[in-house]
């Protein structure tokens, strides 16, 4: 059985991703102690919040968790997770330019903005939209077209890692993979099937 | 583009024989089928049920720990956003709330007492947890209301808020007090209109659209669905973003597949 660690940061709602974690089939264990990444077949980065504060929580673990991943250990981030695996984000620059991520993949995370678009769409992209698969990767193997559900105000465009899109006003990265790393800007944990198809192909690829 | 959401609720009460029931609905002969929430939340979950929304009507304090750890199994069979009301009324309810598994929680009657507290929450957890369930019920005063609305036969009224379980009026205009939630950091509304609640003669849709135009926030309109086509008016008419039902799915008097087929059929765009 697979062991998958969820890092614990302090942030979110960590029962649904371990128990869709459990479903997929995995052995899941939420721990903020990171002399647990190395020992992991897998790593599970969650989030919800701001991009400062989830960066100023993940400092003390982000030693650990770069070893890990430089030693191959596969790394998914969800949500702000994802956006947190990264370049740096536009959320925060207020307070002085745009804060860096852990900077394990290219992108720049940016803010929806509607003011030119014809109609003007809410913020926070809140609901369920369609996966379209832009490029083969195991991680989103059997869920082309279909819905799963975003909660976020803040995108990255379309790049090199983007395995799958979805379209709010602009077309942005729903799933970025690269090598062992991997990001999905929706919650495959409240996605239903497509989200639990998406945690098994996780599961099964570390 | 988004789907449409249709969103099934769970009105839960913790008494009798010491078990929690879903309500919903005076069909006794079916309450025993309908009572369990956590076989009920399974269901939905599978039937495509877009969102779930489980509100604890017992609302006491004493059985406060015992709700949650109703909510934490109910949370633990659904893979879809689950939002949690019902007696909410600090900080640290919000957040024991979210911990036993809920991705949303619902206040009602401890904003309206405190409207500081939807700020203090949305700051805290973030606006997208954030729920704002306003009761209302139409008030044909029409010198005391500040936003005026023409019903169905043209007449004007306002909407009053009402808290307590819809037991006592406030005073508070509901458009108003839709809108100032809005800048106190409120991330959707559920609307649930007292003159259609439990009727299942549709959605109170004058009201619904009102509120729709004049915010920004997502809407859920609640109260009042009977049939397919009262969802459908729901989302045409009152340009709700999502729709909440009880009775009928409880008492499968329409499956959430048929009826997300039947919408988007009609060109509503679902996802199925």
């Amino acid at each position: 059985m697979k062991r998958i660690v969820v890092i614990d940061y302090g942030l979110g709602n960590l029962r649904s991703a371990m128990r869709g974690l459990e479903r997929a089939g995995a052995q899941v264990k939420v721990t903020s102690d990171s002399s647990q990444f190395s020992r992991a077949d897998g790593l599970v980065l969650p989030g919800v919040g701001a991009f400062k504060s989830g960066m100023q929580n993940v400092q003390n673990k982000k030693g650990a968790l770069l070893q890990a991943v430089n030693e191959g250990t596969p790394v998914l981030g969800i949500c702000l997770g994802m956006q947190m695996l990264l370049t740096a984000s536009d959320e925060g620059e207020r307070q002085g330019g745009p804060v860096e991520g852990l900077q394990l993949l290219q992108g720049h995370v940016k803010r929806f903005n509607f003011d030119i678009t014809p109609e003007k769409l809410k913020i926070p992209h809140m609901g369920w939209n369609r996966l379209e698969v832009v490029k083969e990767n195991a991680l989103v193997k059997g869920v082309d077209g279909g819905y799963a559900y975003f909660v976020h105000s803040y995108y990255v465009e379309p790049g090199e890692h983007t395995v799958a899109t979805s379209s709010y006003g602009t077309s942005f990265a729903a799933v970025i993979a690269s090598g062992s790393v991997f990001g999905t800007q929706f919650h495959p944990e409240k996605s239903s099937t497509v989200g639990l198809q998406i945690l098994k192909n996780f599961v099964e690829l570390c | 583009m988004l789907t449409k959401r249709i969103i099934p609720c769970l009105d839960v009460k913790y008494g009798d024989g010491n078990r929690a029931l879903v309500v919903k609905g005076i069909e006794f002969v079916s309450l025993r089928e309908a009572g369990d929430p956590v076989e009920l939340a399974k269901r939905y979950d599978q039937e495509g049920a877009d969102e779930l929304i489980f509100l604890d009507i017992t609302a006491s304090h004493e059985h406060r720990k015992t709700m949650l750890d109703i909510v934490k199994d109910t949370a633990d069979q659904v893979f879809i956003p689950f939002c949690v009301g019902g007696g909410v009324r600090t900080l640290n309810d919000v957040i024991e709330t979210l911990r036993s598994g809920a991705d949303k929680i619902a206040i009602n009657t401890a904003a309206v007492k405190n409207p500081h507290f939807i700020t203090h929450a949305a700051e805290t957890v973030g606006s997208q947890c954030i729920v704002l369930a306003i009761d209302c019920r139409r008030n044909t005063d029409v010198e005391k209301g500040q936003h005026l609305v023409p019903l169905e036969d043209g007449t004007l009224a306002w909407y009053e808020v009402v808290i307590y379980g819809g037991r006592t009026p406030t005073g508070i205009d509901a458009i108003e007090w839709a809108i100032q939630s809005e800048r106190l950091g409120a991330g959707e509304i559920m609307l649930t209109s007292m003159n259609r609640d439990g009727t299942k003669d549709g959605y109170d849709i004058p009201i619904t659209k009102a509120i729709s135009e004049a915010i920004d926030l997502p809407i859920i309109a609640s109260g009042g669905a009977g049939t397919a086509e009262h969802i459908y008016d729901g989302f045409v008419y009152g340009k709700a973003d999502a729709c909440l039902a009880a009775s009928i799915f409880h008492f499968k008097e329409i499956s959430i597949a048929s009826l997300k087929q039947y919408l988007q059929a009609r060109g509503i765009l679902m996802r199925i």
